[in-house]
């Protein structure tokens, strides 16, 4: 187990600085400056659009510029956003805790219906049930978010009342942020109304967001569930007279999990980083936002060190999913 | 910190009935996060609304609704006869901000002043070097170099003076960028080495305090109860972001937010029948336009330039891209909203015969191709920028004109335009500070001509001679006649082709009071509530 892990870990150095290379090279390829398209349609001379320019380290060549970019890190030092000229890390901080509980939450969500439904599908495969989840979770997959997310607001917001429109909890309630999960920080705060309120606020966005995985982990759980059904020792488990839900659940799902589990891993990385539609319908401040608008201002320092933290946690995901093969199946573990 | 549970918030809400005195917050739907609260180091509107509009005053303000200047924190100027020195006169008694980060131990005087702006002015002055971009708004308003000096004359009066005439000079005064700062903080600041704290703790002697801000979240005030004014109506203020429009509308029905800034102009009718909802609107100062390249073939000929305007079908790309009644079909190249407005000038009726025969004359071969440059995503002066481009296409192919279109990314497209690339490019105007100059010299000038920002690249000695001579007059008659025949001169030569004026909406509840929409595109909520 140990020079499994550290084989993977020996994998993680070359990803980080092909990461590092690739947004800082990517985003530079973009036409326009930070300068420039600060300044919009408004006049720029020469002169100013120059000093602005070395103020910020950017008339240096780009390979000065990539080392100044690796010594920094080096460093621990993430920079400062050009727009805000506020640091890359306290940025991130603030709008981290938001993207992470909502996609905890869609993944919640998604992760006990999706299973759930997979599960009974299979076993009652052909059947009505089966089709419908079937059907479902193609038009789920299919779902274009922001109607979706639109649509969802109109009815259970607008029209029944029953779920608040946006944001992460009502505005009447001033938390103060100390860990910036809302629903830990209302607790903090000793505010079980707050904290009901927030929770309220994360039901439409964690529906929205956890809609498409919720119809991958469906899909995937029941054809691997129908596989694994069809094994031997499924069958040997049923002739020596073990109970249903323990051929199913223990001999049966432990198994199928394994690719369930690399689509949960893969998702993780979708729901962090490309949260960027459910966060911008339901106003919800997170990092997918945050790094959208920072290409669009060419604000390098966000985007490379915003790409690149989601990068490090996306890895640290696939990597503790990894682990977790290792322990859901032996072989994997024993493989070189 | 403090809390307010749902409970309290409805005994307080109550209890406000019972005396009579709104304590409800107002909530604002806006679009965007504030860049920072360091007005000076910023440019963009949503920044001026959460920055410059509630923490900050200036010298003099724009009257609500207007673009007329009335004293704010100067109670009055006086301007030499030059017009190269104006000295304005403190109000006195002016209170800054009294917050748990900074108590001030004095009232606003001329240090204040001096201190806002040779910060921006003096590259030697401490908290020059602190701005890593610099001072975009002050440099791009030309301020380095019209600003001589900004001397302290004694407490309560300030000397400026400007190394030439400028009568946009108090417009500008009056504008975010010239917003005016406690120097006591910021040598605070200095000596605790917190500087940053201006960006993030700001304090100002504006009618609403600073409170907390979480990015992407809100941003929440409480009313100051100094203000000079008088403390606002609305007890504290929320200013809710919401990217989408189509949220912030759904969040406006809910009643989760009292006012939403930037309506889709789709949802204005819908919105005017919604019994709880109304609509404040007016004419804004934009313009949006189709520039020429005159230093191109061909485009180098008015007779060229002229038969596109009258082969293309205005009103339809007016009405198709804007929706009826949202926006005004341009003939000039600012809006009937500010000063000098030429009434006598209209737009020639749509005649393909004609521009045929002005091609032919001029030499254009049939099946000529020109470039249009278009940006890929819609902005207020070009909703749908690839509409309004297929319907130029399709109306000058009747002239036998082949329109090119070349859709890229904003940054890009500015870039190309600059660079003189195209041959047509879309484009669009959102005026700064009322004054017809801040529409005619950053477009249409000599000098833009030759940085290319004056995307025409046109340059008319005549027209250059009028608009100098009117920035440099101060009488109102004297510049309005100067600028309508800078505008005939504009219209016989036709650099551009003028598509449109927007009209902006502000939604928002039917018992929200005392809000102004400004032709400025600002936002200001002193003196708003919600009854």
């Amino acid at each position: 187990m140990f020079s499994f892990i550290a084989r993977r870990l020996g994998l993680l150095i070359p990803t980080f600085f092909g990461i590092t290379l690739l947004t800082f090279a990517l985003i530079r390829m973009i036409p326009g400056d930070p300068v420039e398209v600060m300044m919009g349609e408004r006049r720029v001379d020469p002169e100013m659009h120059a000093q602005a320019m070395e103020r910020l380290g950017l008339n240096k060549p780009l390979y000065a510029q990539y080392l100044d970019y690796i010594g920094k890190l080096a460093h621990g030092d993430l920079g400062e956003s050009l727009r805000t000229r506020e640091s890359v890390w306290t940025e991130f901080s603030s709008l981290f805790p938001a993207t992470l509980e909502l996609s905890m939450a869609a993944l919640l969500f998604a992760g006990i219906l999706g299973l759930l439904a997979g599960v009974i599908a299979a076993l009652k495969r052909g059947s009505l049930f089966d089709h419908g989840v079937m059907g479902i979770s193609l038009a789920g997959y299919s779902m274009p978010i922001f109607w979706w997310g639109l649509i969802l607001i109109m009815f259970f917001s607008v029209s029944l009342g029953w779920t608040p429109v946006s944001g992460r909890i009502d505005l009447l309630y001033d938390i103060e942020p100390r860990t910036g999960f809302m629903l830990i920080d209302t607790l903090l705060a000793d505010d079980v109304g707050a904290f009901f309120d927030a929770l309220h606020h994360l039901i439409l966005p964690a529906i929205v967001l956890g809609t498409i995985p919720l119809a991958v982990i469906a899909r995937m759980t029941r054809s691997s569930m129908l596989e694994v059904l069809r094994e031997d020792y499924i069958r040997t488990a049923r002739a020596k007279g073990l109970s249903p839900s323990r051929v199913v659940f223990v001999h049966g799902l432990r198994n199928a999990l394994i690719p369930v589990l690399t689509v949960v891993g893969l998702q993780v990385g979708t729901l962090l980083a490309g949260a960027v539609l459910t966060e911008t319908i339901f106003s919800w401040p997170g990092i997918g936002k945050w790094l959208i608008e920072a290409i669009g201002a060419r604000d390098y320092p966000v985007v490379q060190n915003g790409i690149l933290l989601i990068a490090c946690l996306v890895i640290l995901v696939n990597f503790v999913v990894d682990i977790l093969y290792g322990f859901a199946n032996p072989r994997i573990r024993h493989q070189r | 910190m403090k809390m307010l549970p749902l409970r309290a918030a409805i005994a307080a809400a109550l209890l406000s009935v019972a005396v009579g005195v709104s304590a409800k917050p107002l909530v604002v739907c806006t679009e965007a996060s504030p860049e920072g609260f360091d007005m000076v180091q910023y440019t963009t509107a949503v920044t001026a609304d959460a920055v410059a509009e509630t923490i900050f005053n200036r010298l003099a303000d724009f009257k609500p609704g207007t673009t007329e200047v009335i004293p704010a924190l100067a109670e009055s100027w006086d301007i030499s006869d030059d017009g190269l020195t104006y000295t304005f006169h403190l109000r006195k008694g002016v209170k800054f901000h009294t917050t748990d980060y900074f108590k001030p131990t004095r009232d606003m005087n001329a240090d204040d002043v001096v201190w806002s702006f040779q910060r921006q002015l003096d590259p030697k002055h401490p908290w020059h070097k602190l701005s890593s971009v610099g001072f975009p708004y002050f440099e791009s308003m030309g301020f380095k170099e019209l600003l001589k000096s900004v001397e302290k004359v004694d407490d309560n009066t300030v000397k400026f003076t400007l190394t030439r005439r400028e009568a946009p000079f108090l417009a500008d005064i009056a504008m975010a960028f010239s917003s005016i700062y406690s120097a006591e903080y910021a040598d605070q600041l200095l000596k605790a080495n917190k500087a940053g704290d201006l960006n993030n703790k700001p304090i100002g002697t504006g009618p609403f305090v600073f409170q907390r801000y979480a990015k992407d979240a809100q941003v929440r005030f409480k009313a100051n109860p100094d203000y000079f004014r008088g403390k606002p109506p609305a007890d504290s203020l929320i200013l809710a972001i919401a990217t989408d429009n189509n949220v912030r509308l759904q969040k406006l029905k809910a009643n989760e937010c009292q006012i939403a800034l930037y309506p889709k102009p789709d949802d204005i009718p819908s919105i005017k029948k919604d019994t709880n909802l109304k609509v404040d609107e007016l004419n804004a100062m934009t313009v949006s336009y189709i520039a020429m390249n005159t230093s191109h073939k061909y485009m180098s000929d008015v007779r060229v330039r002229k038969a596109i305007d009258i082969a293309f079908d205005k009103a339809a790309y007016v009405n198709a891209l804007f929706g009826k009644g949202n926006a005004t079909v341009a003939v000039n190249p600012y809006p009937d909203t500010l000063l000098g407005y030429n009434h006598k000038l209209t737009n020639p009726p749509r005649d393909l015969d004609k521009a045929r025969a002005l091609l032919k004359e001029a030499g254009v071969p049939e099946g000529t191709t020109f470039t249009l440059f278009t940006r890929n995503g819609g902005g207020p002066t070009n909703p749908n920028p690839m509409l309004g481009a297929q319907m130029m296409q399709a109306d000058l192919a009747k002239v036998g004109i082949k329109v090119d279109i070349r859709v890229m990314e904003w940054g890009e497209m500015l870039k190309r335009a600059k660079n003189g690339e195209h041959d047509m490019v879309s484009a669009g105007w959102a005026g700064d500070n009322g004054d017809p100059d801040n529409f005619l010299t950053p477009m249409l000038s000599c000098e833009a001509a030759k940085n290319g920002e004056n995307y025409a690249r046109w340059c008319n000695e005549k027209f250059q001679a009028l608009i100098d001579e009117a920035r440099a007059k101060v009488n109102p008659d004297e510049r309005t006649a100067l600028y309508e025949q800078a505008q005939a001169i504009f219209n016989q030569d036709q650099p551009w082709i003028s598509m449109a004026h927007t009209r902006m909406f502000t939604a928002m509840r039917t018992n929200v009071e005392g809000y102004h929409i400004s032709p400025l595109t600002t936002n200001n909520f002193a003196t708003t509530q919600v009854k």
